[in-house]
Order: structure tokens, then C-alpha cells, then sequence
């Protein structure tokens, strides 16, 4: 008769504990590693700065290139939407704000929660469009892995669960609630060991990408 | 004893008008969600009820279960009802005591022998059997014997229908709910922290009308009282919505009613009536009068997390975690990076020139 509710208490405390140690060891230890790493010494004369051009880079690559757009536009207009839309749910919703607040001790204000609906629509619907692009382009099957599909799934289940616990779809409501919240741990497990990483590194290599071409005089 | 006269004799006798009744049948017809077409037909089987016997059994539990069900609805015709049920055991409530007492509840159970209810509060300790008794019977045992012929058992309070405050880790007596030990009889939940007395007076009222138990939940709870939760109904919502919220007890957001999600108020887990039967005869209920829900309706609302903390808050203190996983992934990066040095020096000495007279000897 408790079961809902125990899973729904083991999901926000014993599992959250190991969830966010694992999160937090693996992605201090990645990026750790990855900056202590640096790059190799470039001996030749440099032609130009390095700080300026890496730090317009971390933002110039967020405008997406014409070519690209014209070759796949629902690549671009889909990626845009998930990654908005999970933004947008992720951290403007009230619930997940408090989170932070506890961890950190500060918070932010929230948006309607209309609002974070419908981005976490149009993030799940930003998903299944990258996952139709993938089964059905010819490229995608080809250079596909399991990870991929590990990553998708992993990054959907949130969002889906946490949209089902919003407009309580299942009951009892603990279950889905706890499933939501399991689901983001399991997130946070995978998360150091996988492409997920690029949520921090992708601009961290934006700003090398930026500064080598900064050096060597090529505008950015 | 139960069966002598009917419901509508007995609240005739007690000054009950037939407006006061019918008025009665309408707000049960509305609180069970039922059409006005049905009020007729509840009035006509409430009149002709015959007095069904009512064992009460009061296991580990305050008290409090029977405080709000006699104290804050009298005198209205839901406790009237209460009293013409044929009450034949509740040691709070008995003149009786002792052996007589003990004599009562045995022949109620003999004389209505599977028809009676059995209502039972508390739980039930599977520890020792010494930390709660009666009459030198233990709770257990008394509960199996009283639950073998009943037609039907109601759980009243969240000790009786899930375990409730006593079975609070560590859960010292091994507290346990009805549900937990008997299996062969419809039960009832009827959790609360205590429960509307509407509610129970509701589910006696519709027993008494069909003859059966209502549409019960997953949690065996009544759906028309525990159909929807706090949340959804709670007149505050718009403000959740819109994202006003109270930030402190004291704030002009609390002065003007905002929403209490971010002061801990666990309505979004909680399924109840509060928010639409209210408490102390509609006067008002815990989110109107300035606190927010604890969640007394669900099991184990006691070990989930602190009663100010935000439903999402985790329940362990996860920002001592963080910092220590922070800690350690700093020592593991920092060896990462003497390790990768450490090839890379290595690497480097084990550098090897070739020249064009090696690579053509190789191929």
C-alpha cells in the first residue's frame, strides 16, 4: 500500500545522494583533466589575439550558419527547439529553482508555469524529430552508436515523465514523481560518461576554437 | 442495539425536520459527486436504513480521529446520523467499561454477526505485543477477532488506513495498518491527520444508501473525497501558476495569499477534500488560514522530507554532498592530470626519430 510513496522518499534521498556524487565527482574530475590537459605550445608568431576572438566565439557559434540551415533545416529549427525548451523547463520552472536553492543557496526567479509547458512540448517534440532524423537519414544509421540512443533516451524520459507527473497522468501521483525524479538521476549518472559532457565542454572548445583562430589572424 | 427503528424514525424523534433531512441528502448527493436526480433515491434509503451496528476499535493512535468526528461537526445532522448509527463499541465514547465494555463489543459482534462495521483508528504495534492493549487483549489480536464478521471495515486516520505517526522511522513498535494484516474483507481508507468529519460521516451515509463501499483509489481511499488532489483545487493555485509565491510566513506575499509551495506546503502529493469541504463546519482550511498542507492524507507524509522544505527539495541535505563530491573530484582530476603528464613525459622520451631509409625497409 506504501510503495508509491517509499520509492517516491528512496528517489529523493538514497538515490539522490548517489546520483549527485556520482554527477558532481565525474564532471569536476572531466573538466579537471580536460583543462589541466591544455593544448600543445604553438611555436609560430602569433598574428592576432587570442582572448577576444575565444570569448565572441563561445557566443557567434550560437547563430547557426546559413549553409547549415539551407542543407538541414530541421536539424537546426529541431535542435533549437529541444535545447530551448529543455532550458527553458530545466531551470525557469519553480519546483526545479528550489532545488538549486537548497543545494547552492541561491535561487532565481521562475516563469508561469504555461509557459514551461509548453517548452517542455517543444523540447519533447524537438526530441522525436531528432530521433526520427536519425532512424530515417541514411548518414545518421550509418555513424549511429549505442550511446546515441542511450543519450536520447536517458535525456527524453525526464521530460516525459516530468510532463505526465505536471498534469498528474498517472497515478498515483508518487510513482510518476518519483519516476520523474529517478529518471533525472539516472541522467546525472550517465552524464560525466557521455556526449552529455558538451553541455559544459561545448564552450570550453568553442573558446579554443575561437582563440587558435584569433592567433593565427582568421576572423572568428 | 442495531436494527430496532429506522434512520428516519430515529431523526424524527430527535426534532429533524424533512426540509433539514432533504437538505442533508443534497449536500451528501453533491460531496459524493453524484446527480441532483439521486437526492430521491438517497433520501428514500437513508429513511428506510435500518440502524446498522458500528464496532469502533481504537488501536496506537491520540485520539484526535475521534475528536474531529464528535467535536467539530455538532450538533448538525451529520453528527445526528453519527449517533443513529447504533454505536455498539468505542471505549472513548462508551459509559461502559471494563468487562462490560469488553461484554458489549462481544455481542455486537454476536448479534450482527457479519453485517456490522468495524471502524477502526490507530495502528497496530507487531513489535511486542505489550505496547498497546485493551482489556488485556492485544491490539492484533483483538482486530482479527472483531474483523473475521464484519461486512466491511473502515481504516479512520492515516495510523488505522497506512501505519500513520507511529510507524515514523525508526518505527519503534513495528506499527503496521489494517490493511497490512487483514486480507479477506473490504476496507476502507479514510486517512487524514485526522479526517474531515464530513468525510466519514460521506462514506457511513453511503453505505447506508447502496449497501456498498464507494469507488475506492489506488490507496483504497474513496474517490469522491480523495479524488483530486490539494493542488488542483486549491484556490491559491492561479498563484502557482502565475508564479507568485510567499518567500516567508511574514512577506506581503503572504499577506496577500500567495501560493505556500515555496514554504513547503505539499499539496501537489496530496489528495484530500480540504480544499472543497473545509474543516470546522466550512470555516476555513490549513492553506486559507496562512499554512501550507502537510500532507496528512498520504502514507508516510511524516518521513518525507521537512514540513517547510519544498515538495522538490531532496530530503538529505545534498549541498554537504556536493561539496564533498566537489572535494573529491578535485583530488581525482588533479591525479588525472599527473597521470596524463606523466605519459605525456614518457611519450616524449621515448620519442624515436625515422628516418626515409627505415620507412622503406618497413614496407
Amino acid at each position: 500500500m506504501n510503495e508509491p510513496m517509499d520509492f517516491l522518499i528512496w528517489t529523493r534521498s538514497t538515490a539522490f545522494d548517489v546520483a549527485v556524487t556520482i554527477f558532481v565527482i565525474g564532471v569536476i574530475l572531466r573538466l579537471f583533466e580536460i583543462i589541466s590537459l591544455g593544448r600543445k605550445q604553438n611555436l609560430a608568431e602569433a598574428k592576432g589575439t587570442e582572448f577576444g576572438p575565444g570569448m565572441r566565439t563561445i557566443f557567434s557559434r550560437s547563430v547557426p550558419d546559413l549553409g547549415t540551415f539551407r542543407r538541414q533545416p530541421l536539424t537546426v529549427v529541431t535542435g533549437y527547439m529541444f535545447h530551448i525548451g529543455l532550458f527553458i523547463s530545466l531551470i525557469m520552472f519553480v519546483p526545479h529553482i528550489e532545488l538549486f536553492r537548497a543545494t547552492f543557496g541561491f535561487g532565481w526567479p521562475g516563469l508561469p508555469t504555461p509557459i514551461v509547458d509548453a517548452a517542455a512540448v517543444l523540447a519533447l517534440i524537438g526530441l522525436l524529430a531528432g530521433l526520427w532524423h536519425r532512424i530515417m537519414n541514411p548518414v545518421m544509421q550509418k555513424i549511429t552508436t549505442f550511446e546515441d540512443w542511450l543519450v536520447w533516451t536517458l535525456t527524453f524520459l525526464p521530460i516525459l515523465t516530468g510532463y505526465l507527473a505536471y498534469h498528474r497522468m498517472v497515478d498515483p501521483y508518487p510513482l510518476i514523481l518519483g519516476l520523474h525524479v529517478l529518471s533525472v538521476e539516472a541522467l546525472m549518472i550517465a552524464f560525466p560518461f557521455t556526449k552529455l559532457m558538451h553541455t559544459f565542454t561545448v564552450f570550453l572548445s568553442r573558446w579554443y576554437n575561437g582563440a587558435m583562430n584569433g592567433r593565427r589572424g582568421v576572423e572568428s | 442495539m442495531a436494527e430496532k427503528n429506522t434512520l428516519g424514525e430515529s431523526l424524527r424523534r430527535h426534532g429533524v425536520s424533512r426540509r433539514g433531512f432533504l437538505k442533508f441528502c443534497t449536500a451528501t448527493a453533491s460531496l459524493m459527486a453524484l446527480p441532483p436526480t439521486m437526492v430521491p433515491a438517497i433520501a428514500e434509503a437513508l429513511e428506510k436504513a435500518k440502524r446498522p451496528s458500528v464496532i469502533w476499535l481504537s488501536f496506537q493512535e491520540c485520539t484526535g480521529c475521534t475528536e474531529s468526528l464528535t467535536r467539530s461537526h455538532s450538533p448538525s445532522v451529520e453528527s445526528l446520523i453519527f449517533d443513529h448509527i447504533s454505536l455498539d463499541y468505542h471505549h472513548t465514547l462508551q459509559a461502559a467499561a471494563g468487562e462490560a465494555a469488553e461484554a458489549a463489543r462481544e455481542a455486537a459482534m454476536h448479534e450482527n454477526k457479519g453485517k456490522y462495521i468495524l471502524v477502526v483508528d490507530g495502528s497496530i504495534p507487531l513489535g511486542d505485543p505489550g505496547y498497546s492493549t485493551i482489556a488485556g487483549i492485544s491490539n492484533l489480536e483483538m482486530l482479527k477477532e472483531t474483523a473475521k464478521d464484519a461486512a466491511a471495515i473502515v481504516a479512520v486516520g492515516t495510523c488505522a488506513a497506512f501505519g500513520g505517526l507511529p510507524q515514523a522511522n525508526p518505527n519503534p513498535t513495528g506499527a503496521v495498518s489494517v490493511s497490512d494484516i487483514i486480507k479477506d474483507k473490504p476496507i476502507i481508507n479514510v486517512s487524514g491527520c485526522p479526517p474531515i468529519p464530513t468525510v466519514i460521516t460521506g462514506v457511513l451515509a453511503h453505505f447506508l444508501t447502496f449497501g456498498s463501499i464507494p469507488d475506492l483509489d489506488q490507496y483504497n481511499r474513496p474517490k469522491v473525497f480523495y479524488g483530486q488532489s490539494i493542488h488542483d483545487r486549491c484556490y491559491r493555485r492561479p498563484f502557482y501558476d502565475k508564479g507568485k509565491f510567499a518567500e516567508t510566513f511574514d512577506d506581503e506575499g503572504a499577506k496577500a495569499g500567495w501560493c505556500l509551495y515555496k514554504l513547503g506546503c505539499k499539496g501537489p502529493m496530496t489528495y484530500n477534500a480540504c480544499a472543497t469541504a473545509k474543516w470546522n463546519q466550512g470555516t476555513s482550511w490549513p492553506v486559507e488560514s496562512g499554512h501550507g498542507c502537510l500532507g496528512c492524507s498520504e502514507p508516510r507524509f511524516w518521513d518525507a522530507g521537512g514540513f517547510y522544505n519544498a515538495l522538490s527539495v531532496p530530503i538529505s541535505d545534498n549541498s554537504q554532498t556536493v561539496a564533498f563530491a566537489a572535494a573529491a573530484g578535485l583530488a581525482l582530476g588533479a591525479a588525472a592530470a599527473g597521470l596524463n603528464y606523466k605519459n605525456k613525459d614518457e611519450a616524449t622520451k621515448a620519442h624515436g626519430t625515422v628516418t626515409i631509409d627505415d620507412l622503406e625497409k618497413s614496407s
